[in-house]
Order: structure tokens, then sequence, then C-alpha cells
């Protein structure tokens, strides 16, 4: 009868204690306590119970912001898709020639990419409101960029996964790499482009909320000034509203995906 | 003893039968000395030499890994072969620059044995597809940009294997049969002087295979375009081709005209 577990190495078994010694230790390092989860939870009810009934005050402005916010998560995913696409292909491994020229592209857009994936949106959002000023555009350009990121990434490596028999079939018949990439490569991959890019987009909605906060439009802002001013009110209608926002792309992008991947013949 | 055999420079020499009448007729395909490994030491192909003459049908057969879809591959550098020279219709590609490549390609139809249509695109767009090494761009990429004549084309080459009312069903709702019929319309839009078929009906039922069979029989004939093959179906290759080339650890072990061999001579060259 074989042993139900490998017995590990001394190496392996050092390893796993060092690992569990970190584990405990990065619970002490995030200042984790239960004492203070349970002591909190009556500031927390009582932060509930003044944030009830919610505000309707500023309602036509707020709306006004939350189509803002929207704006700027459409129009930055639609920008960020766009120019992910190609720096995506250049990136995507054995896609294009093996060159040392095509070698440069292929590592600088890779280095492009996780760049603007491992930077967080909200420091982009403060280095463009430097550069463009306060407002949405700054939001709209730090989703774009997050968007390259985060699409770069899953585009170049679902191209990478499509299967290689069509490509292989059209540069038999003499096709160039280009045709070959827009022919066989991109519409195989078109069902996790559009996965991906309507995940960007759920993502893009929730950030810009976020980005308001250090000024770069949208409803953000109006929800640290409500919080700013103890107008608990307030900060719980905006919080509602863009909690039905997020909804409403999610449920939409949903649709959508279905509805994209059952697809029409082309 | 036709002239295409005279530089066999295998190990083991190939059983060789005086060819039917094709000595004197211009060779489409001629292999020489081809070698192929893969990884450590894994020689796939050991100096594999053989010639294709103009509207000839030869069938190539051999065991599984005994070097077929490398060989047909490496004719036509998808793969790169070690060594070796392949001449396409009188040019040298074995040592070509790429737009030259390209260009012998186009007047070659490669036939898949899992047909590797481009899914979720339609049977049309995937026959205008062929068009491709002639003219790229987009007008090439899908039958919404394509010219009105382009998709006339396509549609008279999926009228031929009989689809055309299948025109824009997507490529991967299609039947195996029906998928592989597609693939032979998108060959035939490159309007090809030669067809290569890597065991076309491999993965087909015996009914849909022998369809496809009989489709290619009727379409090379009836258009003069040459025919190489592969199969594992001994009596398949009898059957529709002119001569027979057999394949075993990467050697040609025989070339002989279809009409002087009996199914128990090709048994033995599998295993």
């Amino acid at each position: 009868m074989p042993d139900r577990f490998e017995r590990p190495g001394i190496l392996q078994f050092i390893a796993y204690v060092l690992l569990a010694a970190f584990v405990i230790w990065s619970f002490q390092g995030a200042g984790w306590s239960f004492s203070a989860l349970v002591s909190g939870g009556p500031a927390m009810a009582d932060f509930l119970s003044r944030t009830w009934p919610p505000s309707m005050d500023r309602l036509p402005q707020l709306s006004s912001a939350l189509v803002e916010t929207f704006q700027m998560a459409l129009v930055g995913t639609i920008i960020g898709i766009i120019v992910s696409l190609p720096l995506a292909i250049l990136a995507a491994k054995g896609l294009t020639k093996q060159s040392f020229v095509s070698r440069i592209f292929y590592s600088g857009s890779r280095l492009l990419i996780a760049l603007f994936r491992t930077v967080p949106d909200l420091v982009w959002a403060l280095v463009f409101v430097i550069t463009v000023g306060l407002g949405p555009f700054a939001g709209t350009l730090a989703i774009a960029v997050d968007t390259i990121g985060f699409c770069g990434r899953f585009f170049a490596e679902s191209m990478e996964d499509v299967e290689k028999g069509p490509s292989e079939a059209l540069t038999a018949a003499g096709a160039s790499k280009v045709d070959t990439i827009f022919c066989a490569v991109i519409p195989a991959a078109m069902p996790s482009f559009v996965t991906t890019s309507l995940f960007a987009l759920e993502k893009a909605t929730r950030s810009s909320v976020v980005l308001g906060l250090v000024g770069a439009g949208g409803i953000g802002i109006e929800l640290k000034v409500a919080m700013d001013f103890f107008d608990y009110q307030l900060a719980m209608t905006i919080i509602l509203m863009i909690f039905v926002l997020v909804l409403l792309v999610e449920r939409i992008g949903s649709i959508a995906r279905n509805r994209i991947l059952e697809g029409n013949t082309q | 003893m036709s002239e295409a055999h005279d530089y066999f420079t295998g190990a083991q020499a190939p059983v060789m039968v005086p060819d039917a009448g094709l000595g004197s007729a211009r060779c489409d395909l001629t292999v020489k000395g081809m070698r192929k490994s893969f990884g450590k030491g894994q020689l796939i192909l050991k100096g594999v030499s053989f010639s294709v003459h103009q509207e000839e049908t030869v069938a190539l057969i051999g065991s599984n890994g005994a070097g077929k879809s490398t060989a047909l591959r490496c004719a036509l550098r998808l793969i790169e072969p070690d060594e070796g020279t392949v001449d396409l219709f009188g040019t040298t590609i074995s040592d070509a620059r790429q737009n030259v490549l390209r260009r012998s390609r186009t007047d070659v139809g490669f036939v898949f044995q899992k047909h590797n249509l481009v899914p979720r695109v339609s049977a049309l767009t995937n026959v205008i597809h062929g068009n491709l090494g002639r003219s790229g761009g987009p007008a090439g990429w899908s039958q919404l940009f394509a010219s009105r004549s382009l998709r006339q084309q396509a549609l008279a080459c999926l009228e031929r294997v009989g689809l055309s009312d299948h025109a824009m069903k997507r490529a991967d709702q299609l039947s195996g049969g029906q998928s592989q019929r597609v693939a032979i319309a998108r060959a035939l839009m490159q309007q090809p002087r030669m067809i290569v078929a890597d065991e076309p009906v491999a993965s087909l039922d015996p009914v849909a295979g022998q369809e496809v069979m009989d489709l290619f029989h009727r379409l090379t004939k009836e258009e003069g375009i040459t025919l190489l093959f592969t199969s594992h179906n001994v009596q398949q290759a009898l059957d529709y081709s002119d001569r027979i080339l057999a394949i075993k650890r990467g050697e040609i072990v025989l070339d002989a005209p279809s009409n002087s061999l009996k199914a128990e001579d090709l048994n033995e060259h599998y295993g």
C-alpha cells in the first residue's frame, strides 16, 4: 500500500516551516486583531444608524457625477483596449518573426505592460492630476493606462494559447504574418478578448469611483467631501448609487458577454 | 527506373519498381536528402528523398511516428529541415527567402488532418482566407470586407465541394466531413497546382472519409492538380494513388506504382 503523503525532504520541510512562520508574522504585521474587530462592531452600528435614511437633497448633482464616473470608465476602457491590442501582439510569444528587432519590441512591450499593470491606478491618477490637472480627464487617462496593463497581459496570453493549426494552415497557403494574426489568431482569441474587455470595464467602473478621491473627476470627490463633513446620510446615498452602477455594469456585461460569445457569423 | 530515384542516399535501399511512364513528366516537387531531428538526437527523417510529378497522385504511407507528417511539413518548410533540398515547381525553396517561399506556397493547397479551419468565422470567410497568399490585407480577412468577385470565387469553391448552402455557417458548427470539405475548398481557392493532404480522412468516419477521398480524386483528375497525400489506410492508398511511397523509421523504403502493388505488399511497412 503506498503512503498517502510523500515524506518531505529536509529542505522542503524547512521551506514549509519558514512559509508558515512568515504567514503568522504577516498577521502580526497587518495588525490583525479579533478584539479590535469585536470592539469596532458598536462603532459600525453607530455609523450605519447615522447613515439612515439616505439623503436625497443633492440627487440631481450626484446623478450627474455618477454619469461622469461611468463615462470616465467607458472612455478609459475603450482607449485602453485599442492601445493594448497592438502591444499585446508584440508581447505575445511566438506571434511575431524571430528577429533581433522583433525581440526588442517583444521585450519592450512586455516591460511597458508590466509597468502599466503593476503601478496602481490611484498612483497613475495622482501622476495625471499633476500633468493634466484636476478633473475627469486625469481619471480617464489613469483608467486607460490601467486597462492597457490589464488587457495587454491577458490579450497576449490568450493569443499565445490559441490552437496553432489555423495559423499553420494560413502560413502554408502563403499568408503573411500580419494576415495570419488577423485571420487566425485574433478570431480564435476573440472570446477571451470579449471577456477580458468586459471585466476591464467592470474594474474601471469600480476604479473610477476611487479615482475621484484624489481629484481625478467623478463621484469619488463627492463621497470624500460627504465623509469629511460627517454627512453620512449623503455618503450612504453615494455608496448606494455606486453599488447600483457597479451592479448594473456587471449585469449588462454578463448579458453582453453571453450574447457576443454565442456570436454572429462573419 | 525513374530518374527521381537516382539521388536516393538512405542507408536502406528502397524497393523501386519501374514507373508508369512518368519518368519524363515534369517534377512538381523534388525532395533530396532531407533530414530532421527533434530534441536531442531524435532523428525523424534520415535523408528522405522523393519526387512528385505533374498531375500525379502519390500516397505516402507509414505507421505512426514514421515521419510522414514531418516530411510533408519540411517539404513546405512549415518545419525547417536540418538538411536537404526542396524544389517546388522548379524553384529551390530550401534556402529561399520568406517572400519567395510565400509565393511558392500559394501554388500548393495544404489540407490537414484536423482541417485547421478558423473557428467562430463562417465557412465562406475560411475559404476566402485561401486567397491570402495572392492578395493579403483586410480585403482577404473576412467576407465582410471582401470584394464581390472574391466572395463569388469563394462561393464557387464551396459549390465545387457541395457546401455552398453552408457558406454562412460557422466553421465550428460544421461536421467533421463538412469541415474537411471546407478545408479543401480553401485549398481550391488558392488555384493550386498541387494539393498536399496530411492524413485528410484520419479523423473522419468511413463514409465521410470515402466522400472526401472521392472528392480529392474527382477534383485532381478533372483539373489536373497534382496530389500528395499521406494515409494509414493501405487500401485507400492503393485505390486513389498512381504511386505509393512507404516511409519507415524516417527512410523511404518503397517507391512503386500502385498498380504493381497489393495490400499485402504494403502491410509489411507498418510496425
